[in-house]
């Protein structure tokens, strides 16, 4: 890192003099302190507390009473999570499949100079507007097997017709895909979109000079050019699998049964439902861990090379 | 969203994000119907369908009666539109005990929003100012942690914070989640001001300096004037972001009557008591998601210009 205090030090070079170096550049360390206090104490603080007391007994209060590994071998030997590892993964697996791609070909498709982009543009957008739990409850309306699409369906004369993912454990986690594609996927489409506009106007020239098709151009030469961009998204949904908590809240509740439960909300009902905090630390530790190494790939990449990033 | 951009990766946009959506260049298409143009619409059209869908189901539904519901398609204008459910949404749905409608929610929300609002962008704009002009030995690790700690799932720092607030008194009032509000906004919106900032031609800089200007006046004076749209897009995604969560509503509010929007929302509609009046839930619904829409479609661009900021530029 460059320690670059270079601007002020010019213009106060001559008052270099003073007693301490603590009250060099004194109002700018002060109006930094809010933002100190929340990256030390609140983000590094509060982290660092948690991962502590998850070694704990803590259960209605924290209590630092040493229990080693207890609640991490309670927690994998408990159903629930296990279920929620699974449906996390499940639905972090397709959501990062469909988003790129979704994403990548929404951007792609609206890069090919058509008429009416802005319009399809905030068409796509718009949901990353709304909350999860407004998105939760619309696609639980549609989605509802009675009055909703699948009705809609078996009225149309497909009397055999069956799409309620919602009520079917096997497949709720789909139901909660959907409403998240929907969700997220405009976001994605935004940030490739720019991806695309900053490639080189010359590359698809050298490429039509060549004859090579516009679906292998894109394949070929302008996807491996956009690997930042799809890096930063991967971290970016990555990210946002993680945290899945109010759309499961908002559509499903964790149901069927525990059919729908997430990592966030089984560290949510641990902590501020169950009493049982040492559960709630352990858990959200575990999410840290999840996130720890979605990060560490992407850091190395992004930073492995390079001495000053 | 209020943590969606955090991300400062890419070295591929080196030109503003602005230029780069403002949309494609060249020349206009010529041939208007080949074959791979309509194949190009055709998806677009379809895919278009499938993201308006649900508003359209939403404003649809919110607007029939119940009777009409029961028997018809979910997807079919109303036959006979009625107000009734968005009135009965507002003021007479319940949560609990209470049946004041939404109102209250949107209420509450709002007297979150406001102060968080104010707060958070005035600190991560002086944040932003100091970290682009005035470094400070250490000023770069203090900003590297606070986007670290922009990664970290929120549930890992939720019982710290709630025992700092215990001790602080706050917990469990609106100050309270409006502090904790601050905090999370902090990473996504220090960094939008930091790189604006630190687009500023140096020479503005030293030459207020010269003329005797320090950290304030520089700041008030120089910077503020000219730094408008930022402040626009700041403002955006901390409106949206605040309004949409849920999560810090849940966590930091004590009582029922205090449950911002989204909250009140999710409990009105997923309570279990009662005949479910799906045309309530979907105008309910609406309501709550009323003023992100509002904010999306009047912003245009500087919604898009604001999520994109943090996501590509860096």
């Amino acid at each position: 890192m460059t320690i670059s205090d270079t601007r002020p030090d010019a213009g106060d070079r001559a008052a270099a003099r003073r007693p301490s170096r603590l009250f060099r550049n004194l109002p700018s360390k002060i109006a930094m302190l809010p933002l100190i206090f929340t990256a030390v104490v609140v983000f590094l603080g509060g982290t660092i507390w948690t991962v502590v007391y998850s070694f704990t007994k803590s259960g209605l209060l924290p209590r630092l009473s040493w229990a080693g590994l207890d609640q991490y071998e309670r927690l994998w030997s408990s159903r629930k999570w296990i279920v929620s590892i699974e449906n996390l993964a499940i639905y972090g697996f397709f959501s990062l499949i469909g988003t790129l791609v979704i994403g990548f070909t929404l951007a792609a498709l609206l890069d090919r100079k058509i008429r009416g982009e802005a319009v399809f543009r905030s068409i796509f957008l718009y949901p990353f507007a709304l909350s999860f739990i407004v998105t939760g409850l619309v696609w639980q309306w549609i989605l509802n097997p009675e009055l909703g699409l699948q009705n809609v369906v078996r009225e149309m004369g497909w009397t055999g017709f069956s799409f309620d993912p919602l009520n079917n454990p096997d497949i709720v986690m789909f139901g909660l895909l959907i409403a998240g594609l929907w969700q997220g996927t405009g976001l994605i489409m935004c940030i490739m979109l720019a991806g695309l506009r900053g490639i080189d106007e010359d590359i698809w020239k050298a490429a039509r000079v060549d004859g090579i098709g516009t679906v292998k151009t894109y394949i070929r030469v302008i996807i491996p050019m956009m690997r930042p961009v799809f890096v930063t998204s991967l971290v970016l949904i990555g990210a946002g699998i993680v945290k899945l908590y109010d759309l499961v809240v908002a559509q499903t509740s964790g149901g069927p049964g525990i059919s729908s439960e997430v990592p966030a909300k089984y560290v949510m009902t641990a902590m501020f439902g169950g009493q049982n905090l040492g559960q709630g630390f352990a858990a959200s530790t575990m999410m840290l861990v999840m996130v720890v190494i979605i990060l560490i790939p992407w850091a190395y990449l992004e930073f492995g090379g390079k001495k000053h990033g | 969203m209020a943590d969606v951009g955090i991300l400062a990766t890419t070295k591929a946009a080196e030109q503003p994000v602005a230029a780069l959506l403002d949309g494609p260049r060249g020349p206009k298409p010529v041939r208007r119907f080949s074959r791979s143009n309509i194949i190009i619409y055709g998806t677009l059209f379809v895919v278009a369908l499938y993201y308006a869908l649900p508003l359209y189901v939403m404003i649809v539904t919110s607007l029939k009666g119940m009777p009409e519901i029961r028997v018809g398609n979910i997807f079919a204008p109303p036959l006979e539109v009625t107000f009734q459910p968005w009135v009965k949404a507002w003021q007479e749905a319940c949560t609990g005990i209470n049946c004041d409608g939404l109102s209250r929610g949107f209420w509450n929300s709002f007297q979150i929003l406001i102060p968080s609002v104010i707060l958070s962008v005035a600190i991560a704009s002086v944040n932003g100012y100091a970290l682009s002009m005035w470094k400070f030995r250490g000023s770069e690790v203090f900003f590297t942690l606070l986007m670290i700690g922009a990664f970290i799932p929120y549930q890992v720092m939720l019982y710290p914070i709630v025992i700092m607030l215990r001790e602080a008194g706050l917990y469990g009032s609106l100050t309270g989640l409006v502090l904790v509000h601050v905090a999370f906004g902090m990473p996504i919106n220090t960094l939008l001001f930091r790189n604006y900032f630190a687009s500023i031609p140096e020479e503005l800089f030293k030459a207020a300096r010269v003329d005797g200007a320090g950290f304030w006046a520089i700041f008030f004076r120089i910077m503020l004037p000219m730094s408008l749209p930022i402040f626009v897009v700041a403002l955006i995604i901390q409106v949206t972001g605040i309004w949409n969560d849920f999560l810090f509503g849940v966590t930091f509010t004590s009582s029922p009557e205090r449950y911002p929007m989204t909250v009140q929302l999710n409990n009105i509609v997923n309570s279990v008591q009662g005949v479910k009046e799906y045309n309530v839930n979907m105008a309910a619904t609406l309501l709550t998601g009323l003023v992100p829409l509002v904010i999306y479609f009047a912003s245009g661009k500087l919604f898009v210009r604001g999520i994109a900021a943090g996501a590509v530029k860096g």
